[in-house]
């Protein structure tokens, strides 16, 4: 899977989680889930299970606590899918 | 002198009936909200019958977002966030803008238990420890204050937002609780009703007390039969009911539509002493409670010219009528028009009081009396202290002055409540 597809995903599924006044093209490698797009800290625990289901991995604690913005997310996810 | 609370919004999510329209023409037509469940049926229920809104996609789309839609399996927050925000719109209301709440408005939304198919969801993944994979949500839509928590947050609520429970009283001692809080001045808005789930994990307990009927499966419209002989036990029901409360001075500014005043009311607790228990109530406390509504409210007895009884459909309706007669000192062609509402949409448990006062006041604005259904055979005993002709059978014109409301509970609980046609110069 190359690493536009992974984001492409990444977008898709934060997608959902972002109040109205932000729109997916806000979306860049820098943003923070929390500061940038605003998005409620209590979904970051769903963003992170929907990733497990879309990429059909596992996080742990530590990759959560990492996981503060898209690129983070990005890093985990490629790091887990090359140890598969 | 307390400040005058008049009603300014109804809304209402009814097994037969969405929304105000849909609702009132289902009570005149006299239409049923109670169907087969085939679930019930499967889990080789005794009562495989029960009155369920009909919720749509469509309906789900209109009130909540994709986000909120994720996830949620919780009927009761459905149903209480349809009659909700339907209530706030009718009263003219709008969502508090995005930086500030309003601080005058509050919310008191009941329940009985709230999420139960959620909570089976997360109970099913921490047995199977997988507690990690449960969301954010689980909370949210199992905690019991979580259909006021999102109503709360739809509308913009900054005042007391909060939820009370006293089983099938919750709705009408809702109803109360807002009352207080606008005529002492502490609110000048109260979105108050009630909410339950649907399904057989809210319904099985009292499937297995044998209260509910069983022989009705394959005729679920006459199942339901309040003030009957052939009463076989109540339908049980679910849904939500929800009225705005509000200050006459705010109302009056506003220049709203005023459904009708509420001059008062009681609630009581027969301490479960006497003839009360957990599950029956104590007669002398019923009338004591109907008997404190009247002199809250500052009427005579004599004034109360229609009942919306409790009447759940069981052997105890006739020792309901006798409480009400007694209580109010009135008797055969004297009494009162009573009616439940409960043969067409069955009990709906912590939702009944909330959804059977928003059909209450809607015969205000209707002028009419909803008639009462499969009651062709009134019992015996209830004909032999109230006029027969004092329980409509259908739908009659009428202009009802002023109508009392009483719901009971299990626990040995009461709540009575008083609503007066508006008239602007009392």
């Amino acid at each position: 899977m190359a690493q536009e597809e992974r984001y492409a995903k990444l977008k898709e599924i934060i997608k959902i989680y972002l109040p109205e006044d932000v729109s997916v093209n806000d979306i860049t490698m820098e943003s923070h889930f929390i500061n940038a797009l605003n998005i409620n800290s209590a979904n970051l625990v769903d963003i992170i299970l929907d990733v497990e289901d879309e990429f059909d991995i596992m996080l742990e604690n530590e990759d959560m606590e990492k996981m503060q913005t898209v690129k983070d997310a990005l890093i985990i996810i490629d790091a887990k899918l090359s140890e598969k | 002198m307390h400040r005058r609370v008049v009603v300014t919004g109804l809304g209402v999510c009814s097994p037969n009936g969405i929304g105000l329209q849909d609702f009132a023409q289902a009570m005149t037509a006299g239409k049923s909200g109670i169907r087969f469940l085939s679930q019930l049926e499967e889990l080789q229920f005794g009562c495989q019958i029960a009155g369920e809104p009909l919720i749509t996609d469509t309906i789900l789309n209109r009130y909540f977002t994709p986000l909120q839609r994720r996830g949620l399996n919780a009927t009761g927050i459905i149903y209480g966030v349809i009659a909700g925000t339907d209530a706030w719109a009718d009263a003219g209301l709008a969502l508090a803008p995005k930086e500030h709440p309003d601080w005058d408005s509050g919310i008191l939304f009941g329940t009985g238990t709230l999420g139960v198919a959620k909570f089976r969801e997360a109970i099913y993944q921490v047995d199977d420890k997988n507690v990690r994979r449960l969301g954010s949500t689980t909370v949210i839509q199992t905690m019991a204050s979580g259909i006021s928590a999102y109503l709360g947050g739809i509308l913009g609520c900054g005042n007391q937002v909060t939820t009370n429970s006293s089983a099938c009283t919750t709705g009408t001692e809702g109803v109360l609780m807002g009352f207080e809080r606008i005529a002492s001045g502490r609110a000048e808005r109260m979105l108050v009703g009630s909410c339950s789930d649907s399904g057989p994990y809210v319904w099985a307990g009292f499937d297995a007390m044998r209260v509910l009927p069983r022989t009705y499966n394959d005729a679920p419209e006459k199942a339901s039969r309040p003030m009957s002989a052939s009463a076989a036990g109540f339908v049980p029901g679910s849904g939500a009911g929800a009225l705005v409360l509000e200050s006459l001075e705010s109302a009056q500014k506003r220049k709203a539509k005023i459904y009708a005043e509420v001059l008062g009311g009681a609630v009581n607790s027969g301490g479960q002493r006497g003839d009360g228990s957990m599950t029956a109530p104590n007669s002398e406390a019923v009338q004591r409670c109907i008997v404190k509504a009247v002199e809250h409210s500052g009427i005579q007895k004599s004034d109360i010219d229609t009942i919306n009884g409790h009447l759940t459909a069981t052997t105890k309706d006739a020792l309901e009528i006798e409480n009400w007669s007694k209580a109010l000192g009135r008797q055969g062609d004297d009494f009162p028009h009573i009616n439940s509402f409960k043969g067409l949409f069955g009990h709906c448990l912590s939702a009944s009081g909330s959804i059977e006062c928003v059909g209450t006041l809607l015969q205000f604005e209707q002028q009419k009396l909803f008639g009462n259904v499969n009651c062709e055979d009134i019992h015996p005993e209830i004909e032999n202290t109230i006029g027969s002709n004092k329980i409509p059978h259908k739908t009659m014109d009428y202009r009802p002055k002023i109508i009392a409301k009483a719901s009971f509970g299990f626990g040995d609980v009461n709540a009575c409540v008083i609503f007066k046609r508006f008239n602007d110069e009392t």
